[in-house]
């Protein structure tokens, strides 16, 4: 049972600001909401009368509908706004943005932004907690707790796991939340990608950097596999779809060398035959569809223990 | 209130229990956490051993029922612990078991709660402890003991399964 019974800080902005004891808070927390996502009413007052406003200035489908879900079952009103359509389109700055929707007096903010430390910006205009849904290359914190949550679930423990994370290294704010959290819990990190997506400086991170799949794998508990982002490359980094899935996907063939019952993870949306073979997307070894189950009690959790957040900065 | 006189409290609650229920066929006990859910498990353990009835038994947290949780601006949220109620409450007589009856908010967050998980035949309310100054319409229908108290004292419960011993003591 975690030591401490509160957060320090008013917002979840990183796993970066996060003690080991407050991510067993939120992991247990978590528990308990997960059993509220199985009962017949999934919805309890608790958030009744807050107001969370949910700000997406990137595309983001699962995330968005995982807090919106969150909200709602802690009876939560919530509004949100997407990009396409709104004054962000006419030009405002995120500032102003900021200030305009602190005029609303929101309780919570949860915001993803293109922008690598966004959301650290809008909580020092704000008053309203500020949850970072995923801030350009940065971090994406709830992603890293769920993948946690979802490994303690399968494996009873995070301390000595060995957790291989596969694909594009350079642009992924879930591998760097990922590595923070597990580093940091104690598990092992082996990180793997090609040679032009490993960022500078990763292995300060604590984590073991590889170019090579078979040896992330070998005898891994859990693999995680990232998503090729197009959307980030400009065909700049990889010669070829075709090329990256013989190098780097991952097949059942290539998940032998991982512990006998390892498991699989993706933070989605997918690739199939570009990063992850369907035989191993949909296969035994899969608890994708897990993840997105636990999204959902992960993010209850972070909602009710920042709800509590006391007035000023912590 | 000390070991002897819990034990003796109990055991008593439990014969009431089979004295106005005809059958226990349709009953469960939920205890309210973190107190209650010791007290409904030896509940159980009595109507096995008085009358050879199985009674399903589940542990409730109400945390997210709370009235007061969100009035504080300032303070640390509640820990929030598992609800497990591994049975359907639909049609079923649940005795909800709580140590300490005193405002009455607890058991209404309880209630609340409960009619979440389904639609019991009837509620009715165990309390081992019931020190008065209620705030609701709320009254227990089996205790354990009366003891007057003002508002200034508290009333601390022990139970051998959290705290190594059993004792109820009025303090302040």
């Amino acid at each position: 049972m975690s030591t401490v019974t509160t957060l320090k800080s008013r917002h979840l902005l990183g796993i970066a600001e996060l003690d080991p004891a407050e991510i067993d808070l939120i992991l247990e927390t978590a528990l308990a909401m997960k059993e509220v996502g199985a009962r017949p009413i999934k919805k309890v007052p608790t958030l009744r009368g807050r107001t969370i406003i949910n700000l997406f200035f990137e595309p983001s489908t699962r995330t968005r509908m995982s807090f919106e879900l969150a909200e709602k079952r802690l009876s939560a009103d919530t509004l949100g706004m997407t990009t396409a359509g709104s004054s962000v389109a006419k030009g405002e700055t995120l500032a102003d943005t900021a200030r305009t929707l602190e005029a609303m007096s929101p309780d919570m903010i949860v915001m993803r932004h293109g922008a690598s430390g966004a959301p650290h910006q809008l909580a020092r205009i704000c008053k309203a907690s500020i949850i970072n849904a995923g801030d350009g290359m940065h971090e994406h914190p709830t992603q890293a707790l769920l993948d946690a949550f979802t490994m303690v679930e399968r494996k009873g423990r995070l301390a000595g796991l060995r957790v291989a994370i596969v694909g594009d290294l350079a642009h992924s704010r879930v591998l760097r939340s990922n590595a923070l959290l597990l580093t940091r819990m104690g598990a092992e990190v082996r990180a793997c990608g090609p040679a032009t997506l490993v960022p500078v400086g990763l292995d300060r991170l604590g984590v073991r950097v590889t170019t090579s799949i078979d040896e992330a794998v070998d005898g891994a508990d859990v693999v995680m596999m990232l998503r090729v982002q197009h959307e980030r490359m400009h065909g700049l980094f990889l010669p070829s779809v075709r090329e990256y899935f013989t190098l780097f996907g991952l097949t059942p063939a290539r998940l032998e060398r991982a512990a006998p019952d390892a498991i699989v993870m993706h933070p989605g949306p997918m690739n199939r035959g570009v990063e992850i073979d369907s035989e191993v997307a949909d296969g035994p070894w899969s608890v994708i569809l897990d993840q997105v189950a636990n999204g959902v009690a992960v993010r209850m959790a972070v909602l009710y223990l920042l709800a509590g957040g006391e007035e000023g900065d912590r | 209130m000390d070991a002897d006189r819990v034990a003796r409290s109990l055991a008593r609650i439990a014969h009431e229990i089979i004295e106005r229920n005809r059958t226990l066929e349709h009953v469960a006990l939920v205890g309210i956490r973190a107190r209650g859910v010791p007290l409904a498990h030896r509940l159980a353990a009595h109507l096995r051993e008085f009358a050879r009835a199985e009674v399903p038994t589940g542990a409730l947290d109400i945390t997210l029922y709370r009235d007061d949780l969100m009035r504080h601006a300032v303070g640390p949220q509640p820990v929030i612990r598992r609800t497990e109620i591994p049975f359907s409450i639909d049609d079923r007589l649940i005795l909800l078991v709580d140590d300490v009856l005193y405002t009455g908010r607890t058991t209404r967050a309880a209630l609340d709660a409960l009619i979440d998980f389904g639609r019991p035949s009837a509620i009715q309310l165990v309390a081992l402890v019931d020190r008065g100054h209620r705030e609701l319409p709320i009254r227990a229908d089996y205790v354990g003991r009366n003891i007057p108290t003002s508002r200034q004292q508290s009333v601390q419960v022990h139970l051998t399964e959290i705290d190594g011993r059993d004792e109820v003591e009025v303090e302040g």
